[in-house]
């Protein structure tokens, strides 16, 4: 009725000052998490947002919004669990409506040996003080009954579940942290990409833009897949290579299902959105890529997938499809530390799983940079455990990140 | 994608199966640095956005492991050539 004369600007779009106390390179979930969390949790108010394109707009705008904390390994477990107690309370801390919807998620089961793994990851996600339950097959039927059960090659026998997880808003998550950071006094930069770094005496002491020099006792990096991009121009290798992830969006339907559900023997995963249509994913398309866009087989393997998971899909027409970059580590886990240069942080190898940890990522990143020790929770993710040994691959496919 | 191969000629990528980087050149075990230059070798990558040196394996044809220079942005393949002893990962 008003059309929309009465909104007003959630945040300030602010211009770039000639120096603050952090830069945080990257307005996405992760960046704006920390700045928030910069300024609320350890008063660090003088903070700036730097984003080369439009806030939310890489892997914030391009991901299947779960979210979910059924990690196994101990590196991962907690802190994908503290994220996801972070979930649990953000609408309300941030007052904003992100949409959360905590309808559970299950990983089928199709063969004893995966019963047992699952059952295994299960124990070790309720020892972290996460929740799960091991399904039987009537008990999955009675939750997803348009399944096919009855694959010959396949056939569905659990599954695992995470009842706490669910699904969130994705641009709600930007959004809501954006607002809350910018009310705190966070500045938020779009359209300021960062060329390079500025140095003095080893130390890293801000960036140079496309919207002039600015310069930060302490710059932080949360660029996902393009982490490398940057780190080149200090001359630092990364344990990175970037692939490029797709996900797909059907048609809207009726509400049919709760919660989001997974395939234990092809590569699919699928929840409904609350305007109904299916989003789904699947496999990396499998080789080095910064296209932020995807390739047909990919398209056809997760489709063949899906409809051998659920036969339906075949009826239903694809709405929409996008691509994302993904820092693929070489463990498949995260990377938060302080370093290798002093006042220089770094935020990345989020693989294909950074949404659901925006939360704890900012926190602990935060953490991070404030007190220049690492987060109790992030202390595995450290950037020199492919040094010395100390890797977390939960699924044990070594240095071929495509695989992860 | 279509990948020149140079025993089968133009073939869709999806006989083939991607390795990696083929920059890495293994490094000799008995060297006094081998601990740092394995790690190296192993786990870092220079990851171009542009012009990327990779192996890819022909499996579903020749069977031959190709050299691979690709654009990452664009995936317009400039180079292939088949792999020599000398290349050996």
């Amino acid at each position: 009725m008003t059309s929309n004369r009465l909104l007003q600007p959630a945040w300030r779009d602010a211009s770039p000052k000639a120096s603050y106390d952090v830069i945080i390179v990257g307005g996405g979930g992760h960046g704006l998490a920390t700045a928030y969390y910069l300024a609320k949790e350890h008063g660090i108010r003088n903070v700036a947002v730097l984003e080369r394109g439009w806030i939310g707009g890489g892997n914030a705008g391009r991901n299947t919004t779960i979210i979910r904390s059924n990690y196994l390994l101990p590196g991962n477990e907690p802190f994908y669990e503290w994220s996801m107690r972070l979930w649990e309370g953000l609408e309300q801390e941030l007052n904003f409506n992100m949409m959360v919807s905590q309808n559970g998620i299950i990983n089928l089961i199709h063969s004893d040996a995966q019963r047992d793994a699952y059952a295994r990851r299960g124990n070790a996600m309720i020892l972290n003080g996460a929740d799960a339950r091991l399904l039987d097959r009537a008990e999955v039927r009675e939750r997803l009954p348009f399944l096919n059960y009855d694959d010959a090659r396949f056939p569905i026998k659990g599954g695992l579940m995470q009842p706490r997880a669910g699904t969130a808003r994705h641009d709600g998550v930007v959004w809501g942290y954006a607002r809350a950071a910018s009310a705190l006094g966070v500045d938020i930069i779009q359209n300021c990409e960062v060329l390079d770094f500025l140095h003095a005496d080893g130390r890293i002491t801000g960036v140079k833009t496309t919207r002039g020099d600015i310069l930060a006792k302490k710059t932080g990096l949360a660029v996902a897949g393009s982490t490398t991009r940057l780190t080149s121009k200090l001359g630092l290798k990364m344990p990175i290579e970037s692939f490029v992830l797709q996900a797909f969006i059907s048609e809207g339907l009726k509400p049919f299902m709760r919660g989001a559900f997974t395939f234990g023997a092809g590569h699919f995963y699928c929840s409904q959105t609350d305007k109904g249509e299916l989003v789904f994913g699947g496999d990396l398309d499998g080789y080095n890529s910064y296209a932020q866009r995807g390739n047909l087989p990919v398209m056809e393997d997760v489709l063949e997938g899906g409809v051998a998971l659920v036969p339906f899909l075949s009826r239903l027409r694809l709405l929409r499809q996008w691509a994302g970059v993904c820092d693929m580590t070489m463990d498949g886990s995260p990377i938060i530390c302080a370093g290798p240069f002093p006042g220089f942080y770094l935020n990345a190898g989020w693989n294909y799983g950074g949404f659901k940890a925006t939360p704890a990522s900012g926190w602990c990143f935060a953490h991070t940079i404030a007190r220049d020790e690492p987060h109790p929770l992030s202390k595995a993710y450290r950037l020199d455990r492919f040094r010395t040994g100390h890797l977390i691959d939960e699924k044990g496919v070594g240095a071929q990140p495509n695989l992860h | 994608m279509l990948i020149h191969c140079p025993y089968c000629g133009p073939r869709d990528s999806q006989e083939f199966t991607y390795r990696g980087d083929a920059n890495g050149v293994r490094p000799d075990p008995s060297a006094e640095d081998a601990q740092q230059a394995f790690y190296d070798y192993v786990y870092l990558r220079n990851n171009p956005a542009g012009d990327h040196l990779e192996w890819w394996y022909h499996g579903a044809g020749c069977r031959q492991w190709l050299k691979v220079s690709r654009n990452t942005l664009t995936h317009a393949i400039a180079a292939v050539h088949a792999a020599r002893a000398e290349d050996k990962p």
